[in-house]
């Protein structure tokens, strides 16, 4: 990997979807389709972020019953909805977690 | 009300505090995991300046550690950062009378939280002073970008600071405390407050069994893939209605 050429052509291409918009020049409508698209990409794309992540954590499935990282990430869904807190929420997936992870150990 | 350049960007800076508070953390950890990544430490704190949005910089420690092509690395980035195109369109009308400078900088500084309180100033100030459109009339008195820029400046300090703390704290944190699945917590908080029609359910619920699926795609394309399916879903259950 080259991790310059990575990171410039990351930074380039955020700053460019950034840019987009602001830089149009004229009072031209936004596509439609595109805008309501758009509102979907959060939803879609951390989700599947997300999912994998406490489905098989590093790549292994695990059984449902041993994966500590499947039982906090649902309760951490619940505490999210009823909170609307980031913090709230990662402090309980995380003591969870770490109460878990004794408890199998 | 009209406020001068000097107190527009102090309200600014005001206004963006009580989001450091979810910003910080998030900072340290990426910090921790940049580093638990095998990511030099200066280029970690680079990368912080360099593409500066916080999701997709976690994103990129995973990718960093599997081998994937760097062009996968770089699409993936844009997926996750693709959000930023709606925040982009939003502000574009209350930013056409600026200079192109003032644009060029206010692009860069256009993250989730610089936009969260500076779209509430815009709109919440256009109630008194009539709309967006017809204020490019009177550039000559609108501050408000500075507000922006307030808001903008605060919160890339505290992201820098905050990166520059996880990297020291990096050597400092075991593994076993497991800091990474923050980042799946930080997305779970993030996600699920906002499902609150079902195209979005949908869009989330295909999104995430795609991913599980194409997983095991080559060079790790399953996460755009995933992405693309939950965004045409999404639309074809709001086309539906």
């Amino acid at each position: 990997m080259n991790f310059w050429l990575v990171m410039f052509a990351s930074g380039l291409v955020t700053y460019a979807i950034r840019l987009s918009f602001i830089l149009m020049v004229g009072h031209r409508q936004i596509p439609s389709l595109l805008m309501r698209a758009l509102r979907f990409v959060p939803p879609a794309v951390l989700t599947a972020i997300i999912l994998p992540e406490i489905v098989m954590p590093g790549g292994n499935i695990l059984q449902p019953l041993q994966n500590a990282r499947l039982f906090s990430g649902l309760l951490a869904v619940v505490v999210a909805w009823c909170t609307r807190s980031v913090l709230w929420t990662i402090l309980v997936g995380m003591v969870t977690l770490w109460i878990i992870q004794i408890l199998i150990t | 009300m009209r406020l001068s350049r000097f107190s527009e960007f102090l309200s600014g800076v005001k206004a963006e505090f009580p989001l450091l508070i979810g910003v910080v953390p998030f900072g340290m950890i990426y910090g921790v995991l940049a580093l638990g990544a095998g990511i030099p430490p200066l280029q970690a704190q680079m990368m912080s300046a360099v593409v500066f949005a916080g999701s997709s910089q976690f994103v990129l420690t995973q990718l960093v550690q599997t081998g994937v092509p760097d062009l996968v690395m770089i699409l993936t980035v844009a997926v996750v950062n693709l959000r930023h195109m709606l925040y982009s369109a939003s502000v574009s009308p209350y930013l056409r009378p600026l200079h192109t400078g003032w644009k060029w900088l206010l692009g860069y500084l256009l993250t989730d939280e610089a936009y969260a309180v500076s779209i509430i100033h815009y709109q919440g100030s256009d109630k008194n002073d009539g709309t967006a459109e017809d204020h490019g009339s009177v550039t000559q008195t609108d501050h408000r970008h500075w507000f922006f820029l307030g808001s903008g400046l605060t919160l890339w300090t505290s992201w820098q600071l905050s990166t520059a703390v996880g990297i020291f704290l990096g050597a400092v944190v075991p593994e076993s405390w497991s800091l990474d699945f923050t980042l799946a917590l930080t997305f779970i908080a993030l996600v699920v407050p906002n499902l609150k029609d079902r195209a979005s359910v949908a869009a989330a619920l295909s999104a995430g069994l795609v991913s599980l699926v194409v997983f095991a795609f080559p060079y790790k394309l399953g996460l755009v893939t995933a992405a693309l399916s939950g965004i045409v879903l999404g639309l074809l259950v709001e086309g539906r209605r």
